[in-house]
């Protein structure tokens, strides 16, 4: 075998450990990689930044399930922080099952941390199942969809939620996705209410929204753990979506290698192959 | 009968629907937010469909003694356990119940875990099997090379030209070739629900035509 096809046979093993090894390395030896703010990402923060405090509250979708909790919680984190350190209040749902947990989570854990009081400053509505069937009856009574929020306490003794009927009273929507409920905000809100909606979906689904934030149908995407990051210096308070920037960093250097290497191979062992046939010809 | 009854319902509540969207009379809205309301319940049946299918299936692999009936065990046990503590449970709704502890300890990490070992087959892929055996695959692995290093800190340190690249690859031959497809995808549904009204297409009721 000469070197080409001996690097084709490679066991793909060998391959595994050295990603296992470069992702777990940069959490012990920090790079401290400076991450630069997008336009998508800046246009969602100021959208936040816009709303009033004390006043109608940010509707904050969490609608991911545990599969792509590393990429997109970061994201729920930060905005949930932006939001409680503006003093703006936060209604947290889900239109996933799995979901629920997640949001609680992560809704809960930020409240605690930054002294917030529910019913006052933020509540959680819970899930609902239907997702279209949600988000448009919700933009003709909220309290129809969510007669009550997670806890059995009815809407209209929330104090937060006084006055809130539909998208009237709600100046932003943010949905965080991993599947296709990103999208159905922008079908079932944006376009017949007009409802401006933005959102945080994985690295991989990210391009499919380029079209939307083009045409001002999301105000702001936030894409992958590199959206979640950028969120976070935006905000000043540097978590797990920059921390997890140094791993990411590797792992992309490392799989353009492999793509080199691998066609450097196949091709070398493909000509080396030719040779041998026109010698033995 | 059995199947003129479907298909007029069918158009019936497809045409409502659409024509509802023009309509602001109260009594058309009231009867709107109502189909709203029944679809959000039949969509709550539909995860009770799924979880019974989930259970005779393996019910019936542990019946037959099949060789893997050990997962189907697994299966049947955490599904039993969890709805055990979801229902009775007497504090279930609360943060920190059982019903939540078991969730965020257990079913998190299995799923996130089973996600991320995709990491590990996508490196292994771009070694073994991403080729660039024809320009378009060449022009492909370099735009995915691009935006690898652009999404990326270290896109931003080796040179500023690279975040460019990827924002510009992003915006344009990204946005144009997805709103194309978006676009395609938006119009064939449009034809797919009006044949499904008009009872052209009618494979969503089974059976034989």
């Amino acid at each position: 075998m000469n070197v080409f096809e001996k690097m084709l046979a490679i066991d793909r093993r060998w391959i595994f450990l050295a990603i296992g090894v470069a992702v777990i390395l940069p959490f012990f030896f920090p790079l401290g990689l400076p991450v630069v703010v997008t336009p998508p990402v800046q246009h969602l923060y100021d959208a936040v930044d816009e709303i009033h405090p004390n006043d109608a509250p940010l509707l904050l979708s969490i609608d991911y399930a545990p599969a792509t909790l590393p990429e997109l919680e970061p994201m729920a984190v930060a905005i949930l922080r932006h939001a409680f350190e503006r003093d703006v209040n936060v209604v947290v749902m889900t239109l996933h099952p799995a979901g629920y947990g997640l949001a609680e989570s992560a809704l809960l854990t930020v409240a605690e941390e930054m002294g917030q009081e529910y019913g006052t400053d933020y509540c959680f509505l819970g899930f609902q199942p239907g997702t279209s069937a949600v988000i448009l009856g919700m933009g003709v009574n909220i309290a129809t969809v969510f007669p009550e929020d997670a806890y059995g306490t009815p809407l209209a003794e929330i104090p937060m939620m006084d006055g809130m009927r539909n998208y009237d009273d709600i100046p932003l929507v943010i949905s965080l996705a991993g599947w296709s409920a990103a999208e159905a905000w922008v079908y079932y809100a944006y376009q017949p209410f007009g409802q401006a909606v933005g959102a945080g979906v994985t690295a991989v689904m990210a391009t499919d929204f380029y079209p939307y934030l083009s045409s001002g149908q999301l105000v702001g995407l936030l894409g992958g753990m590199r959206g979640a990051a950028e969120y976070e210096v935006l905000i000043d308070t540097l978590d797990k979506g920059v921390q997890g920037m140094d791993s990411q960093s590797i792992i992309h250097i490392m799989i353009i290698i492999l793509i080199v290497l691998g066609n450097i191979a196949y091709f070398g062992a493909r000509r080396r192959r030719k040779l041998e046939e026109t010698e033995a010809a | 009968m059995r199947r003129q009854i479907p298909l007029a319902l069918c158009f019936i509540a497809g045409l409502f629907m659409a024509v509802q969207y023009f309509i602001p009379h109260p009594a058309v809205q009231n009867t709107y937010e109502l189909l709203l309301s029944w679809l959000q319940t039949l969509l709550a049946f539909a995860f009770l469909l799924g979880t019974v299918s989930l259970i005779r299936m393996h019910f019936h692999k542990i019946r037959n003694r099949a060789d893997d009936r050990a997962f189907s065990w697994v299966t049947l046990i955490g599904l039993v356990g969890m709805i055990g503590l979801g229902f009775f449970h007497p504090q279930h709704q609360l943060p920190g119940s059982p019903f939540n502890l078991m969730f965020l300890n257990v079913q998190v990490p299995i799923e996130a875990t089973m996600f991320s070992l995709l990491a590990f087959y996508i490196a292994s892929a771009a070694f073994r099997a991403f080729r660039a055996r024809t320009l378009e695959a060449t022009l492909l692995l370099i735009a995915a090379c691009i935006v690898m290093l652009g999404r990326v800190p270290i896109g931003d340190l080796i040179h500023e030209s690279i975040p460019a690249a990827t924002q510009w690859i992003l915006n344009v031959p990204n946005l144009a070739a997805k709103r194309g497809v978006m676009i395609g995808v938006g119009l064939g549904m449009m034809a797919t629900a009006l044949k499904i009204m008009l009872g052209i297409e009618r494979a969503w009721m089974g059976g034989s035509d």
